[in-house]
């Protein structure tokens, strides 16, 4: 059983998704949670079983599908995905522990177990078409989601996430293609195993073109700047489950694949796309910020800080060493987590009140002790205060690109602090101050259901501050493979000497002068 | 005084007719029976439609183990080539034909259905496909041509509505055009080469190195424009939206498949030699006709708001899709527009027979036409199984993995890729995604609105057990296409391969 286990973890859900549709839809929502919960058990025995000190991928399975194509199922997890599987089991399970909808919980609970499958599956894949399969399929179960549990512009609201996505897609599935083609014309083989394509290096020229097409794909579910506008409509229509699994799951899928696909596949157009994206994600840091600060919404509030936090994941990826990339691993978990938490949080007042304008608000620290305090705790998670779990993983990254450059890392840095700023005061906004709203004065604390969701967040968010070794291990093993398969297949003498050389570490690539 | 011509028998080759043979045996037989008796049961001749298939069916894939071992076969004065891809499109031809004949059975009684001639009719039409795609004779071809389409025009209009006549007169008058346009481009290339025969006329272009390039314009203008009207190629599409929406949706959904599989070997037969041998402007033309088909009908379908029409739109894209095979011309190219179109005919026989069950008799008060798409609003909430049908086969034609169309779609932009065609890979690219929108915007209908109440009695009125059961070999089809890819692929690289293409 242990050499499939992955794929059972992938497939799993889908099983009993399919079994879904017989059970009563009194029963339902139990037979969801049992069943996330399984999953969740095996992905906690899937780490349990993993080694956290080799560095390669492990529990692979294969199969071929299209064999004359080249296309085969091929599966397998490193430190890397490991814990992004173990994060979307876990945020299903939470998700659908403290799922509050009432409208036809039935067809909710079996799409989310559907989105579960092709979760877990993008992050094991290894063959660029099973990756691109799930990649597609998980548009549709939250098409769904958005497009009939949403708010008003539900609809507008999907297609838009929908079109958006799948035409990034597209082009990058046009560059997968471009892959085979060249490892066809280099071995005489068809094929998009991403393993065989790692020994591939192609000229730079090529690489160039090929980042780019990646990029679009990727780019666009990160979202980073300027393709970003889909996601806050998306948050702002979406429920509550469908803006959680989106901010802590789906969107990591973007980072992830850079880090899968990008990097290793072409490491000398990373270099030479290194500021460029740099760039990118600092406007996507400050700029989001800034948005976020304008927001009289408070899931709004929360989307863009999302949107802002994902900029220091991409900067750290693109700092194309160890610490940068091993920081954004770590900081992809942290970011699942405390965006996950904001958004059930929100969802908990919506709930209530049926408005999520902070201008409604106000004060609630007195009515509602318990919401006051787990929301405290995570909004200052998110602002990275130390000994939280954002800190570890922005620290980490930030001092990755600081080895590439000072001045960028400084304006960085700044923009997490005016996050800070706009956290803090919406926090002051709606909590603090006398109760004005007449509705207010009677709101019910947070419910047992309700904490079963958002205790073990708490718990993570704190205990990965505190003690985050037993991710960054393996996490780091495997990220150093990366860098070092990137440093040794690097042709150009500023990409050799960006991405350091593990392998050798004396000379001057791990103390190089940064400007 | 005249010697005796004297041919042996065996030299004929009679054979090599036996699949057309057997269909048009077919036809008669239901129109003989008819005569001893009378007033028989839709389901008997349905039955004996599928049985005589059958039979065709094992004729083609006998003559598929022939060519695997001979080669290519030829007969009746080298009018007859029985090549790999014959065997290919006409195993496509057979097998879409036996899946669309059951959906005859509907519960509901349909006028065209109990007129015997129907199934005659139908059976003539596929032994005239049949001819056409085993020739490489332009008049054997544009005999098969007429055969089938004269038997397509009298099926259309066996529709007993005032809509079906105007799209069989609208599509009888393109045709002859078309008809027209066909032979007046053979006539110039009998003109200028002496012969009829594809492969001679390659030849004998090939010997005088294209001295005549300006005849041989005008002869491929003629046929590009007589192929383009049996594909719906823009702009030669204009007939297409209303002839689908004026015939039953059982008869346009065989309309999108089988006509046109039988017209892209014709055009790889006819324009493969022409652009491998550099005929630049022909590669230009065929570009932008391509590019164009595919865009401009994803942007009418936009509009449209009827889901037959859309799904008229939407047939025109993918022809325009699989078109650039014919312009890619590799080997791996014409496998994918075989694999595309084997795969495409699972899909759209589910689509269009999902539009089938749920044909009303008549229009309710301020309904525009058979299958707008309010009629299918809310769908699942009132029948979600028929809601995931539809929408599985919408998300397929959209191109989203792991369903069916996907892999002909990769396979196919691959070998764009590999043909050295960029630009046009990428262009087909985002033509799936704009063809993305109108597909979701039924499964926008059925899964994020509210049902209308009015539509509701018409959902699966004419579905019966057979109706079903085929609706069901499409979802499998469509579903596990993954597992059956690469067997095809192997199949059809094969035949496509051995045949030089």
């Amino acid at each position: 059983m242990q050499e499939h286990i992955l794929s059972i973890l992938i497939f799993f859900p889908a099983l009993a998704a399919m079994l879904g549709f017989v059970v009563h839809k009194d029963s339902v929502r139990a037979y969801g949670i049992t069943v996330a919960a399984i999953e969740f058990f095996l992905s906690l025995w899937l780490w349990n079983l993993y080694d956290p000190m080799t560095s390669g991928m492990q529990f692979m399975e294969m199969a071929p599908l299209v064999s004359a194509f080249g296309i085969s199922y091929l599966v397998g997890i490193d430190g890397i995905s490991l814990f992004i599987i173990i994060l979307s089991t876990f945020f299903t399970l939470i998700g659908i522990a403290s799922l509050t909808e009432k409208r036809r919980v039935k067809d909710l609970i079996i799409t989310l177990l559907f989105l579960e499958m092709t979760m877990v599956g993008v992050f094991a894949a290894l063959d660029a078409i099973v990756f691109y399969v799930f990649w597609e399929l998980s548009l549709i179960p939250m098409l769904y989601i958005i497009g009939a549990w949403g708010g008003p512009l539900r609809i507008y609201a999907s297609i838009k996430f929908f079109l958006y996505t799948f035409t990034g897609s597209l082009i990058m599935l046009v560059g997968m293609l471009f892959m085979a083609y060249f490892y066809y014309q280099a071995t005489g083989q068809w094929s998009f195993s991403l393993l065989e394509w790692y020994r591939l290096i192609l000229p730079v020229n090529f690489q160039m073109w090929l980042f780019a097409a990646f990029f679009f794909g990727f780019a666009i579910k990160v979202p980073m700047f300027p393709f970003h506008t889909w996601l806050p409509y998306a948050h702002g229509q979406a429920p509550t489950i469908g803006s959680v699994i989106l901010a802590a799951i789906l969107l990591k899928m973007g980072t992830y694949a850079f880090i899968r696909f990008s990097l290793p596949l072409f490491p000398d157009a990373s270099v030479v796309f290194m500021f460029p994206i740099a760039i990118l994600a600092i406007i996507m840091i400050v700029y989001a910020a800034m948005v976020a600060y304008a927001q009289e919404d408070i899931k709004q509030v929360v989307a863009y800080s999302s949107i802002s936090h994902m900029g220091v994941i991409i900067l750290g990826i693109f700092a194309l060493n160890v610490e940068g990339i091993t920081g954004s691993v770590f900081l992809m978990i942290a970011h699942g987590v405390v965006s996950g938490a904001l958004f059930l949080l929100v969802g908990v007042i919506y709930d209530r009140r049926h408005t999520k304008l902070m201008s409604e608000f106000g004060g609630l620290a007195s009515v509602m002790p318990r919401y006051a305090t787990i929301f405290g705790i995570m909004m200052m998670a998110s602002v990275g205060l130390p000994l939280t779990i954002n800190f570890v993983g922005e620290f980490l990254s930030l001092l990755g690109f600081y080895k590439q450059s000072h001045s960028y890392t400084l304006v960085a840095g700044t923009a997490i602090i005016v996050g800070a700023i706009y956290m803090l005061s919406a926090y002051k906004k709606a909590f603090f101050g006398t109760v004005t709203k007449e509705e207010n004065k009677n709101l019910k604390d947070v419910n047992r259901t309700e904490l079963l969701g958002l205790v073990p967040l708490v718990i993570v968010a704190i205990w990965l501050g505190v003690y985050p070794k037993p991710l960054l291990e393996p996490i780091n093993n495997s990220v150093e493979a990366i860098v070092q398969l990137m440093h040794d297949k690097a042709q150009t003498a500023e990409a050799k000497q960006r991405i350091p050389d593990l392998a050798h570490p004396a000379g001057l690539n791990s103390t190089q002068e940064a400007h | 005084m005249l010697e005796p011509i004297s041919i042996s028998l065996a030299s004929l080759n009679i054979t090599t007719m036996a699949p057309m043979l057997i269909a048009i045996v077919g036809a008669l037989a239901i129109l003989c029976i008819d005569l001893m008796k009378e007033g028989l049961h839709k389901s008997f001749y349905v039955m004996v439609s599928l049985l005589f298939l059958l039979l065709d069916l094992g004729a083609v894939v006998d003559f598929g183990n022939i060519f695997l071992k001979n080669g290519s076969v030829l007969g009746m004065f080298d009018m007859m080539l029985i090549d790999g891809i014959a065997v290919l499109s006409q195993i496509i031809i057979v097998a879409g034909s036996m899946l669309f004949i059951p959906l005859a059975l509907t519960s509901k009684r349909f006028h065209e259905y109990n007129y015997p001639e129907y199934f005659a009719l139908f059976l003539f039409m596929i032994a005239g496909f049949q001819f056409m795609v085993a020739s490489d004779n332009l008049i054997l071809i544009f005999v098969g041509l007429e055969t089938a389409s004269l038997a397509l025009y009298t099926l259309i209009a066996l529709h007993n509505r005032s809509k079906s006549f105007e799209a069989a007169v609208k599509y009888f008058t393109m045709g002859a055009l078309a008809a027209g346009f066909f032979a007046f481009g053979s006539m110039i290339f009998y003109a200028i080469t002496g012969s009829v025969e594809i492969n001679q006329i390659a030849l004998a272009l090939a010997k005088d190195e294209y001295v005549n390039i300006g005849f041989v314009l005008v002869a491929v203008v003629f046929l590009l424009a007589a192929i383009g009207f049996k594909l719906s190629m823009v702009p030669f599409h204009t007939w297409t939206p209303d002839v689908y929406e004026g015939s039953s949706a059982a008869l346009a959904g065989y309309m999108s498949i089988v006509p046109k599989i039988a017209g892209f070997v014709v055009a790889m037969r006819l324009f493969e030699f022409l652009v491998h041998s550099g005929v630049v402007w022909l590669q230009v033309v065929l570009y932008v006709a391509v590019v164009v088909t595919m865009t401009a009908s994803n942007i009418w379908a936009l509009v449209q708001n009827d889901v037959k029409r859309m799904l008229a739109y939407s047939s025109i894209s993918h022809a325009g899709f699989v078109m650039a095979a014919i312009l890619i011309g590799t080997t791996q190219a014409n496998s994918a527009l075989f694999l595309y179109w084997a795969l495409f005919s699972f899909t759209n026989l589910g689509a269009f027979s999902m539009l089938w069950v749920s044909r009303q008799k008549n229009l309710i008060p301020g309904q525009s036409s058979d299958h707008p798409y309010e009629k299918f609003a809310g769908l699942v909430k009132t029948m979600p199984m028929a809601a995931i049908m539809m929408a599985l086969f919408m998300l397929s034609l959209a191109g989203i993995p792991p369903f069916g169309l996907f892999w002909g779609k990769i396979y196919m932009i691959g070998s764009a890729v590999s043909g050295g065609y960029t630009v046009l890979a990428l262009i087909m690219a985002l033509n799936s995604a704009i063809a993305a929108y109108y597909y979701l915007k039924l499964i926008v209908f059925m899964f994020m609105k509210e049902p209308i109440t009015q539509y509701q009695q018409y959902y699966l009125m004419n579905a019966s057990l057979s109706l079903k059961t085929i609706i069901g070999i499409a979802a499998i089809g469509t579903i596990f296409a993954v597992f059956a890819v690469n067997p095809l692929l192997k199949v059809i690289t094969l035949f496509v391969y051995n045949s030089g293409y």
